[in-house]
């Protein structure tokens, strides 16, 4: 039985002395029956996906539209030749998630976390913490189970489908979830672990799905962008010892209720938002031209 | 969902509806047919015809007929390798009544001249239903291994398949029936806890009043 809430994991966690990811470990290894180093191998594949898909990046690999492409090479080379403004790791992050966001509207191998169009968050904080900050592939692991239980919860009370709930669903989730494997990293507690997806999601919410040409291009590659950099705040903010007013199941709840109200143009049909932009309609008679 | 729905699949982009899934249904649709397909006339319908190719649905479908699963890095070139191996396809699209907006159909031709009409949708995440099997309508996941029965819709037949599995220790997790009408064909779709030997599919195809089984199992 998965955990209908974060509220949930976190007593579980209280009453067995377990940590969030291991309570998910434990959840997986009984919804699937398997074992525990089943359930890990199954994970570091996942984790291996990422890297790789990371190291095979194309910079002159072009999309079907032949709108997208490169921007990862971009923005490496830009802070390889300046320091960006933002510091040098959020320059690695954002150049991380350009790439594997990239890659995906090229059809290179990805991995959907939770969504295809939402492929390059994860990875954007994961890859360069791993990189950087002296952290061992079982903590990474660690942080993916942790990532995975919030994206679980979100699924199971809200949505992590754009065409069901907008783009909150789906950028807004893959944030949540980075930011809590963020914290966990870091070694922060259960409570922050929520916090720390609550306050990442609250700051998404809302947010539409408005596919340029129906494709996962224009705006989701950026977008994963900002997910991830929304995660590290949020992240950094928990472990600072922030807290969300709203209890971190209610903003689920909250992004529920916003996706049912939000009208079907901004899901996911390519009907609203920026592809509606005169820009937009444009790109859409070009490509009908062929 | 499990974690790994969540943190996955692994695949090719952009979209594990229109991509993933796409080559979901086409890995399901040559199960199916039981056979390497020859040729194959497919139909797309709803958001599949409106920004199917610029998702890779059209690659995606010929890729899973070639018998390539979502993570396989030759789906953008499916195209060229089914020329390779002497598939011929074409594509056109097609207003499916009450259909979901994801929904393709195949109707295949196999190498020794078998025939498979299928109807299937790609539901979100990568995950897919069939909705329609040689003109019978069902509704099936194919997330557990599954077994497949086309029989005459007569008095006996389930309970010759049920029996036949229970000797074998098989146990039946879903099963559920439909036929396209009385006295018709009718079809029986099982998912078992544990793997079906040949032994058994043979011995259930050769079973009175069993037209044709089919076991698929979407991991092998």
């Amino acid at each position: 039985m998965a955990f209908s809430s974060l509220k949930e994991i976190m007593e579980y966690g209280e009453k067995s002395g377990l940590p969030f990811w291991e309570a998910v470990l434990l959840d997986d290894m009984e919804e699937r029956n398997v074992s525990r180093e089943a359930s890990l191998e199954q994970m570091r594949y996942t984790w291996n996906a990422m890297l790789e898909a990371s190291s095979s990046y194309e910079p002159k690999r072009k999309s079907a539209s032949a709108l997208t492409g490169g921007q990862g090479k971009q923005m490496e080379a830009y802070c390889e030749m300046y320091p960006p403004i933002c510091g040098p790791f959020m320059g690695r992050v954002i150049t991380e998630a350009l790439k594997t966001a990239e890659s995906n509207a090229c059809m290179k191998r990805i991995v959907a976390a939770p969504t295809a169009g939402a492929s390059g968050v994860l990875p954007a904080v994961l890859i360069p913490y791993y990189e950087t900050c002296g952290t061992s592939e079982g903590t990474v692991l660690e942080a993916m189970y942790t990532a995975a239980g919030i994206g679980q919860v979100i699924a199971l009370r809200a949505s992590i489908s754009g065409a069901a709930g907008g783009c909150q669903a789906e950028i807004g989730s893959a944030s949540a979830m980075a930011a809590g494997a963020l914290v966990h990293l870091r070694g922060g507690s259960a409570l922050q672990i929520s916090h720390a997806a609550a306050m990442a999601l609250k700051n998404l919410l809302g947010l539409v799905c408005d596919p340029v040409a129906g494709l996962v291009e224009i705006p989701c590659v950026k977008r994963n962008v900002i997910g991830a950099v929304n995660a590290i705040s949020s992240a950094d903010m928990a472990l600072a010892g922030i807290e969300s007013r709203i209890p971190p199941d209610q903003v689920i709840d909250a992004m529920r209720a916003v996706g049912d109200k939000m009208d079907s143009t901004l899901k996911e049909t390519g009907m609203g938002g920026l592809a509606a932009t005169p820009a937009g309609m444009e790109i859409v008679q070009k490509l009908q031209r062929g | 969902m499990h974690i790994f729905d969540i943190l996955g699949p692994v695949m090719v982009g952009p979209s594990s509806s229109h991509t993933a899934g796409a080559v979901r249904i086409g890995y399901a649709a040559y199960k199916l047919l039981q056979e390497e397909p020859k040729e194959a006339e497919i139909y797309l319908h709803g958001s599949f015809a409106a920004t199917g190719t610029g998702h890779g649905t059209d690659r995606g479908l010929i890729a899973g007929l070639l018998g390539m699963q979502p993570d396989d890095n030759r789906i953008p070139d499916s195209f060229q390798i089914a020329e390779k191996e002497g598939l011929s396809f074409s594509f056109a699209e097609k207003e499916i009544k009450a259909a979901h907006p994801n929904t393709a159909l195949l109707c295949l031709t196999g190498k020794s001249g078998r025939k498979a009409e299928i109807q299937a949708a790609s539901v979100g995440g990568g995950r897919i239903l069939i909705q329609k099997l040689d003109g019978v309508e069902l509704n099936v996941s194919l997330e557990k291994p599954t077994l497949i029965v086309h029989n005459l819709d007569r008095p006996g037949c389930v309970a010759k398949v049920a029996e036949l599995l229970s000797d074998r220790k098989i146990n039946i997790a879903s099963m559920q029936l439909y036929r396209m009408s009385r006295n018709g064909t009718a079809i029986m779709a099982l998912e078992t806890d544990q793997p079906i030997s040949e032994e058994a599919i043979h011995s259930l195809a050769h079973t009175d009043g069993i037209l044709k089984v089919t076991f698929i199992s979407m991991n092998t």
